[in-house]
């Protein structure tokens, strides 16, 4: 188990870094920013909302189902950034060693999964009335659904060992390999033919819509990037916690039979 | 609130399904929390501690 193997051989004081790697650690600072975050995000959300359905205005070709792409974009992002940010973790594992980094990863990966779904269900219900269909075997489209798939077999995988140090390589190798995913996913609408229109957003040049559209989208993304954030530093706390259960039971249990 | 026009039904079906979802994972990922939090403290109450708890006195 990782988050209980570190040592503490020696009683000099730790530094930034320890700080940040050592899973104890970690559980006593990271309680200070889950309250911040919550309110953060909540408040976020509730301006975020605010603007979506009262303070901005119906687009002038697709009329008022803009209004889905202030959850559709956020989720759509979040479903690649959390990839992102797995992968940097399964470098973190497999290049450093450091305690959190598989921590993190089997963290995330259930919380992309749900970005992701999210991200294909709006998708789908933006595209029925402006495309005519709810979906299409498009280069986007697809690779948002193998991306999909590839967050549910990772939790599958994170579930199926009882070695999470074992499993914790063997995922982020995995990890690894999938991410050429993401390139795929972003470069689609300028590879193959699709309904996407390219980055709208985030482009040379600057963002190609006005800013009654663009304020009420900016903020619900970073509402929904504070969530995430939000979740994925409890969730690491939980997994901490979890590998701690763990530990405890199986000295509980090597007692019992010592006794 | 808004007339939100003729593709209403598409509208309010997105966001109540992210509504739905994301209530969903914060309830899992809290109850998940409580519960590995409850199961070191019934293991705590058997008597069962990490070496360095007793050393120290560390509570998470």
């Amino acid at each position: 188990m990782s988050s209980d193997t570190a040592k503490s051989t020696t009683a000099k004081p730790m530094n930034w870094f320890d700080r940040l790697a050592h899973p104890g650690q970690f559980l006593i600072w990271s309680r200070y920013f889950v309250w911040p975050l919550a309110i953060i995000a909540t408040a976020l959300f509730a301006v975020g909302l605010w603007y979506a359905f009262f303070n901005s205005p119906e687009d002038y070709q697709m009329g008022d189902t803009v209004r889905i792409m202030y959850v559709h974009v956020p989720n759509a992002w979040l479903s690649q950034f959390v990839y992102v940010a797995m992968a940097i973790s399964a470098v973190g594992t497999l290049v450093w060693r450091h305690p959190l980094a598989d921590v993190s990863m089997k963290a995330a990966a259930p919380l992309g999964a749900a970005f992701t779904a999210m991200a294909l269900f709006t998708g789908a219900l933006w595209g029925r009335p402006t495309w005519g269909t709810f979906w299409e075997w498009d280069g986007r489209m697809t690779s948002t659904l193998v991306l999909f798939l590839m967050y549910l077999g990772l939790v599958v995988l994170w579930r199926s060992f009882d070695d999470q140090l074992r499993a914790a390589k063997l995922i982020a190798v995995l990890t690894l390999v999938g991410a050429i995913n993401i390139p795929v996913i972003k470069f689609s609408v300028d590879w193959w033919n699709t309904l996407h229109q390219p980055a709208s957003v985030m482009r040379a040049g600057g963002p190609t819509m006005p800013s009654s559209i663009l304020i009420p989208l900016i903020v619900m993304t970073f509402a929904f990037t504070f969530l995430f954030a939000l979740l994925q530093v409890i969730s690491m706390r939980t997994e901490i916690l979890r590998r701690r259960v763990r530990a405890l039971e199986r000295k509980s249990a090597l007692e019992g039979i010592s006794q | 609130m808004i007339d939100l026009g003729p593709h209403a039904s598409f509208i309010i079906s997105a966001y109540i399904g992210v509504a739905l979802v994301t209530l969903g994972l914060i309830i899992m990922t809290l109850m998940d929390s409580a519960r590995q939090k409850r199961r070191i403290a019934e293991l705590d109450a058997m008597g069962v501690h990490r070496r360095s708890d007793s050393t120290n006195g560390s509570k998470t």
